[in-house]
């Protein structure tokens, strides 16, 4: 399929971009591997919804709808190269599918997803990432009546709480690891960001009762009988102590998900795709918007989206760059906010696994000359996860970047590969497309 | 500036092969490595220990080393993975099953194990291979290993031995003198490339790069019980024109499939190619159609030493330079794995003048370029 403008993630950014792009005429396909658009935080969007609450999230909805962008959803990219393909894989009833699209211009919307830190127990069953377990609640898992611990740091450890809590769990303490002198500058940025205020607001309200505790981190989740969580040790540095609790949600802020810029040759600026203030990447024809970019937050992703899809679209976004740069400073302020303190890096005992794949504990991974030789000697990362979740953690404990991102970007069936030759210029879907 | 007996630069499975054996000598051992320690060919290749017959010198270095390999087997730590698990060349009808029996007789002659396989014990050993198939060689003493592992093995040995690595890339190699990336400066009677791929140091190396594409799936223990090999690779692997695949997989110790092979000159570009994958995987599925459900993790690609006979530079660089001090084990096409053990006994056999097990003319460098002086050394 060809699209003049493929998008991919319809997450916030995706969406904006999606929309920007159709309004000013381009034919633009959008691929995201939900069920549903949305990204993390609209997940579940749909228009018809009837428990749709937040007005942001509607009135983007239904202008996309209107805007004559194609959104295809249950779509996992898992391959892309610079010529201009891009490969899917769906899981239907009828067995997989996969797809080819053929793009004049890109945009990579792929979103965040957390970091994890190993640390003894965190293996446990009953140990959750934070944004892991909202995601398994939004998808029906009952947390009602749970006692949950909120641990890690990045203002999603907030979100995370009120909505368990909505849900009936009890948040026994939320734990951020970040020290108040850190956050205070963070904190008062707020003010210049009012519907970010609105957010915290609900918050409050939700969880006052709940102690929100700055300067403290779990050290330890610990089993009861049946080898599930039954308690974390907490430090505040000086002190240690031992709160109780059937589950631990815990997240240490987010990493973001630049394989496809990388299989494509985007140039990177640390650990995210380098953009100019038209969003566009090291390639001319590649754009890159939320965060992929830049860990910053809802109203980022939705200003840069914009931008990429009218640059795109070949149309001024001259008017949206004092926005998307005021957005871009609160990007780094959270990013000084939320910053890792070294004493997570001494978490991990000798014989705490850090590659969960291969089951690779922490004391393999030492004397070794950097991330290739630890991984070619130790097997770490070389899984099915393929170092997602274990890259981010190591680049911490040991200070290294993850390197060679391969195709494909998730498991696929072997058939995936044989498909028809990518030279040729028809549509070359399996089947077609449903309805 | 420091001063050693040897100074081998490249610390891929060869290098560290002969860093081993030059230390074994209590010889002065110096180890320059620019990247990551086995991390450029000896990560890519498959690790299948095994004999094959393109040439008469290419048996005899294959059945030497593999003996090595075997002798040294129960020594190896388990990170190496080393398995006997035998390859199975696979014939598909009767005209290659003819071809079997020719191949047979050359390995039974070379003192190799070898036996015939009917249709029905092909079908008992390997089930998943499909029916209608004509038979295959069983090579028992074939072994699989996994290379990046034996690698460090051998330089670890080294290492306890007294060698010492320098992590940084030599510039310059030549009269005895060796010029690293951090301005460190060497000095050594004897000087090895074991650069594998790159020439560099010595632009004469009659060396070209030869891409290869595999696969890696996730982990389907007892799905295959050999490595097998379709009978018509050795003619893949001959071809020295177009780009071809064979099919070629085998089984890892964690239950995964390491799934190859294809051949290309001429292309540079580290990218996996949908083409050469797409093509790959219809060969393996003419052997192996259950194979198509099967999850894969990882596609990548490596380069092998390709040189103009197919057989490795195992020696002094006497041919291609005038600098006495130099020497030479690189040019392993698809067989570095196999034959390190051996390249690096016969190249200290060379530098002490000792006699070798197996005749190490073959694989001088020297009869490249003037074939005539050969005949005089
Ligand atoms: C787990 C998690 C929970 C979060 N919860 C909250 C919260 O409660 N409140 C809050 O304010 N912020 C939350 N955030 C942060 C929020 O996501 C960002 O602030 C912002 O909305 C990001 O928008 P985006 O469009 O850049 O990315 P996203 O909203 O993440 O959208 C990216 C989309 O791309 C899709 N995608 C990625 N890779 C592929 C691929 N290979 N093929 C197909 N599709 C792909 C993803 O599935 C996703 O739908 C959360 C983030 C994460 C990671
Ligand atoms: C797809 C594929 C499949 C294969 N399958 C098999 C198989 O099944 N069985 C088998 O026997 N063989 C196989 N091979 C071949 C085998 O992998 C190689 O022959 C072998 O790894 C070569 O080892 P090496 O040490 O010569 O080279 P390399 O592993 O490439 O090592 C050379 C080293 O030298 C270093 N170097 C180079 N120049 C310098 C410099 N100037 N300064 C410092 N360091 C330098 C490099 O960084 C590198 O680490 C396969 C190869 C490929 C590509």
């Amino acid at each position: 399929m060809r699209a003049e403008v493929l998008v991919i993630g319809a997450g916030p950014a995706g969406i904006a971009a999606a929309t920007a792009a159709a309004e000013n005429g381009c034919k633009v396909i959008v691929l995201d591997d939900n069920v549903t658009a949305g990204g993390q935080i609209w997940r579940g969007a749909t228009v018809d919804s009837a428990n749709t609450q937040d007005v942001a999230k509607q009135r983007a909805m239904e202008r996309l709808q209107r805007s004559g962008a194609q959104v295809l959803n249950g779509r996992s990219v898992f391959s892309a190269d610079a010529s201009g393909t891009v490969q899917t894989l769906q899981e239907t009833a009828s067995g997989n599918v996969v797809e080819q699209f053929h793009f004049e211009k890109l945009v990579l919307a792929t979103g965040a997803r957390e970091r994890f830190l190993p640390f003894p127990g965190w293996t446990l069953p009953g140990v959750f990432g934070a944004g892991g377990l909202q995601a398994l609640v939004k998808g029906g898992y009952s947390v009602a009546g749970k006692k949950i611990v909120v641990a890690g740091t990045g203002p999603l450890l907030l979100a995370v709480a009120t909505h368990l809590a909505e849900d009936g769990a009890v948040i026994s303490s939320v734990l951020e690891q970040a020290t108040l002198a850190q956050l205070a500058p963070f904190a008062a940025s707020l003010w210049t960001h009012p519907a970010k205020l609105v957010q915290g607001a609900r918050f409050r309200v939700k969880l006052w009762k709940t102690p929100y505790r700055a300067g403290c981190w779990v050290i330890e989740a610990i089993a009861g009988s049946g080898q599930t969580l039954a308690s974390v040790r907490v430090t505040d540095g000086t002190r240690t102590w031992t709160e109780p609790c059937d589950l631990l949600a815990c997240g240490y802020h987010l990493v973001p998900n630049t394989e496809i810029a990388a299989f494509l040759g985007c140039a990177f600026r640390e650990s995210f795709v380098q953009v100019d203030s038209a969003q566009r990447t090291s390639l001319p024809n590649v754009f890159c918007a939320g965060e992929p970019a830049g860990i910053a937050g809802l109203e980022a992703a939705l200003v840069q989206g914009e931008i990429a899809g009218l640059a795109c679209a070949g149309r001024s976004h001259a008017s949206l760059q004092r926005r998307s740069a005021a957005e871009r400073a609160f990007g780094d302020r959270m990013e000084k906010a939320f910053a890792l303190r070294a004493e997570l890096r001494s978490l991990p005992r000798p014989d705490t696994i850090v590659c969960r794949c291969e089951d690779v504990p922490f004391a393999r991974l030492q004397g070794h000359q950097g991330w290739t030789d630890a991984k070619l000697q130790t097997r770490c990362g070389m899984g099915p996860c393929q170092g997602r979740i274990c890259g981010p953690a190591i680049e911490q404990l040991l200070g290294w970047r993850p390197v060679s991102i391969r195709q494909p970007l998730f498991p696929v069936p072997l058939q995936a590969f044989c498909f028809p030759d990518a030279s040729e210029n028809n549509t070359t879907e399996l089947i077609k497309e449903k309805a | 500036m420091k001063c050693f007996d040897v100074l081998i630069i490249g610390a891929g499975i060869v290098g560290s092969a002969v860093a081993r054996e030059c230390a074994l000598l209590g010889w002065r051992v110096g180890v320059i490595e620019g990247g990551t320690p086995a991390g450029a060919a000896t990560a890519a290749g498959m690790g299948h220990v095994v004999v094959m017959d393109d040439s008469a010198a290419q048996l005899a270095l294959t059945a030497f080393s593999r003996s090595l390999w075997r002798a040294e087997s129960t020594k190896f730590p388990k990170s190496v993975e080393y398995e006997g698990r035998g390859t199975i060349w696979v014939a598909a009808d009767e005209e290659e099953m003819a071809e079997v029996g020719t191949r047979q007789k050359v390995y039974e002659e070379a003192g190799i194990a070898a036996s015939l396989l009917t249709a029905a014990e092909l079908a008992k050993q390997e089930p998943n291979l499909r029916h209608g198939l004509a038979g295959g060689l069983l090579v028992p003493d074939d072994g699989v290993v996994y290379p990046p592992a034996a690698a460090a093995f051998y330089l670890a040995e080294a290492k306890r031995l007294g060698a010492e690595v320098f992590y940084a890339r030599a510039l310059s190699a030549s009269h005895k003198q060796v010029r690293l990336s951090d301005g460190t400066e060497l000095t050594a009677d004897r000087i090895v490339l074991a650069v594998g791929t790159e020439c560099d140091l010595l632009p004469a190396l009659p060396i070209q790069k030869r891409k290869g594409h595999l696969i890696i799936t996730d982990r389907y223990p007892n799905f295959l019980h050999h490595q097998l090999v379709e009978l018509g690779y050795l003619k893949s692997a001959h071809k020295v024109t177009d780009d071809s695949v064979a099919f070629n997989i085998q089984p890892r110790q964690t239950g995964q499939l390491l799934l190859g092979s294809s051949r290309q000159y001429g292309n540079e570009q580290p990218e996996a190619e949908a083409e050469m994958l797409r093509r790959m995987i219809d060969r393996a599925k003419q052997y192996m159609p259950a194979l198509e459900k099967l999850s894969v993790l990882r596609v990548w690609t490596g380069f092998r030493a390709a040189t103009a006979d197919k057989l490795p530079l195992i020696g002094p660089a006497a041919g291609l330079s005038e600098d006495s001090s130099l020497w030479l084990a690189a040019g392993f096409e698809g067989l570095g794995i196999t034959n390190a053990p051996g390249a690096a006994r016969l190249l200290v056999d060379g530098m002490l003048g000792r006699e070798s097990a197996i005749d190490a003319t073959s694989y001088l460098p020297i009869r490249l370029t003037e074939p005539a002086r050969l005949a005089h050394a």
